[in-house]
């Protein structure tokens, strides 16, 4: 992503994340309930870029595999968003509470 | 260019998973609607020893079994005198990806590689794609995972994030698709364009995998405590985890062995639901999968599913996701291992059913899987509110799936609620036979659906029928 903001956009060879839709919301399977019919079925796909590119402009990556997949581009270099939260205080009470009965039951075994 | 419509690559499927699998499923089909189940999973062509050969060479299975004292005291403190089983845990989080799906992937990969696959797909939102990823790594093979992660505000579920993370770190090319059924499309569609092998999870192959994890715990049990285990509590979606591990524990000599599915109470949401995607702290292992795989096995990505935990199943029972959460911390507090949350299903329940055997007794819990960001409980409980659910601590039958989280006041509140699994049978037959008059069955179809059932007896299943049938006719 050398000498692009990676939120606007990115260069040949990143490592960039596209966004692709693969049934609008006529085209979906049937029966689906409405709030899932009402929306396209969307993808996302990483791979290096093949070419210069700006957010939300087509462009296309090779997967990892060399696979050529086109689509729109969402951001270069995506982070992993997922994190260990926050602390949960209903669960921070309970190991407390299971040392105090399990002291309170007795050494057999403990 | 192919047509990519839905309809169209749907009509194409029986051609594209028939080239994916290269298991011609039309050959043991007999009668009306029976199949020779035995004859399915004996094609893989593995014996036990095979499966353990091909395990060890791919780094799977001979996993730690656990005595979980801490817990089995817990058990006791509320049980009346003399009862409160010894609780046991497979610590599957060992496994190479982390989980027990390593069993699964490491056969069917094997399979594909045998065969002269260049890769492997899967379709799957669990543990299973970065097993499957992981044991293509370690044979040179391209794989392919995809996943159903985001609803359509973007809000990618968190344990699925990570677990689409994990396949990447093994290297796997990654579909993270928006909430529908229509992952199975994408799926036909990847198998299309590569000729990959499908690594499905319901295959002979996979299902054979998880035989060793049943075996191993009967033979370790046998030896340690000179008895069977009595019970082997399994957490239970697709089926194939209660089907493999019963079918192990009948080939170590523990057929007495109880088998006790448990799964996570999700009723009222529903699965393909893009508002209700979110609104679950559980993305498998619950009842959304359970139920609908226990009446109709066959609703996989393959003709014939190896996976039919009716078969196996001696009892099925539910928790809240609230007590899986607690009896998490549990875990971690007090026997020191950080595990979970989702493969603690079973250990919820085991609490209160240890509670109904005898001091001498021994239940295994037969998975833990590792944790991590985005899986862990404070990953998932804060998400959770993140989206409006309300957690606190209160009695698990406060739990409302979507909206109320109870985390138990104390063991005593854990409690496993029975599934009527006669009714499940009931259902599952009334299904298989659909619209067919009873006098179309022949002894084949009626012999295969007693099997298909639990082993009961032929005239109690026609009876059933019988039953069912003349219901029908009144109401019509």
């Amino acid at each position: 992503m050398s000498g692009e903001d990676g939120e606007s956009g990115g260069r040949a060879g990143d490592w960039a994340e596209l966004h692709l839709v693969l049934l609008g919301p006529g085209e979906r399977a049937p029966r689906l309930p409405a709030e899932t019919a009402g929306a396209p079925l969307e993808a996302r796909v990483r791979g290096f870029l093949e070419h210069d590119a700006r957010v939300g402009e087509t462009a296309a990556v090779r997967t990892v595999l060399g696979r050529r997949v086109e689509g729109s581009l969402l951001e270069v270099l995506p982070p992993a968003r997922q994190t260990f939260g926050r602390p949960v205080p209903e669960l921070l009470e309970v190991g407390s509470e299971l040392r105090a009965l399990i002291r309170a039951g007795g050494l057999e075994g403990a | 260019m192919p047509d990519r419509s839905f309809a169209a690559v749907l009509a194409r499927r029986d051609e594209i998973v028939a080239a994916a699998l290269g298991i011609d499923y039309g050959a043991f089909e007999r009668g009306e609607l029976a199949f020779e189940y035995e004859a399915l999973m004996a094609s893989a062509g593995t014996t036990l020893e095979d499966v353990r050969a091909i395990q060890r060479a791919a780094k799977v299975g001979s996993t730690p079994l656990l005595e979980l004292p801490a817990l089995t005291r817990l058990a006791r403190l509320g049980a009346p005198a003399g009862k409160g089983a010894t609780i046991l845990v497979k610590d599957e989080a060992a496994n190479p990806s982390g989980s027990f799906k390593a069993r699964r992937a490491s056969v069917a990969v094997h399979e594909a590689a045998r065969r002269g696959y260049r890769g492997v797909v899967a379709a799957t939102s669990g543990n299973y794609g970065a097993a499957v990823a992981s044991q293509a790594a370690m044979r040179g093979l391209d794989c392919i995972v995809l996943q159903e992660v985001y609803d359509s505000l973007g809000r990618g579920q968190p344990e699925i994030l990570e677990k689409g993370r994990a396949c990447e770190a093994y290297g796997a090319e990654v579909w993270q698709l928006t909430v529908g059924p229509e992952l199975f499309y994408a799926m036909l569609l990847a198998l299309e364009e590569t000729g990959y092998f499908s690594a499905s999870l319901y295959t002979p192959h996979a299902i054979a995998g998880i035989e060793t994890l049943g075996h191993e715990i009967g033979a370790e049990v046998l030896e340690r405590y000179g008895r069977p285990p009595d019970a082997v509590v399994c957490t239970n979606a697709g089926g194939g985890n209660v089907t493999g591990t019963a079918r192990g524990l009948r080939a170590a000599g523990c057929g007495a062995t109880a088998v006790i599915g448990v799964s996570v109470d999700l009723r009222g949401l529903r699965m393909d639901s893009d508002r209700d995607f979110n609104r679950k702290s559980f993305t498998t292992g619950h009842t959304g999968f359970a139920m609908p795989f226990l009446l109709d096995p066959d609703r996989t990505d393959v003709p014939r599913s190896a996976a039919r935990p009716l078969r196996y199943l001696d009892r099925h029972v539910t928790v809240t996701q609230g007590e899986v959460f607690y009896v998490t911390e549990a875990l971690a507090r007090l026997e020191g291992l950080e595990r979970g949350p989702a493969g603690n299903t079973s250990l919820a329940a085991a609490i209160p059913l240890a509670r109904e055997l005898d001091e001498d007794a021994v239940l295994v819990v037969q998975e833990t899987e590792y944790t991590g960001a985005g899986k862990h409980p404070t990953a998932q409980l804060t998400f959770a509110r993140e989206l409006g659910v309300e957690v606190r601590r209160g009695h698990p039958s406060e739990n409302v799936p979507g909206r109320v989280i109870a985390i138990p006041r104390s063991p005593g509140e854990l409690s496993a609620v029975e599934v009527d699994l006669d009714e499940i049978r009931r259902g599952y037959l009334g299904r298989a036979v659909g619209d067919r008059p009873l006098d179309s069955l022949g002894d084949v179809d009626l012999e295969y659906l007693a099997a298909e059932v639990g082993g009961l007896p032929v005239a109690t299943v026609a009876g059933w029928l019988e039953a069912e049938s003349r219901e029908a006719g009144a109401r019509a």
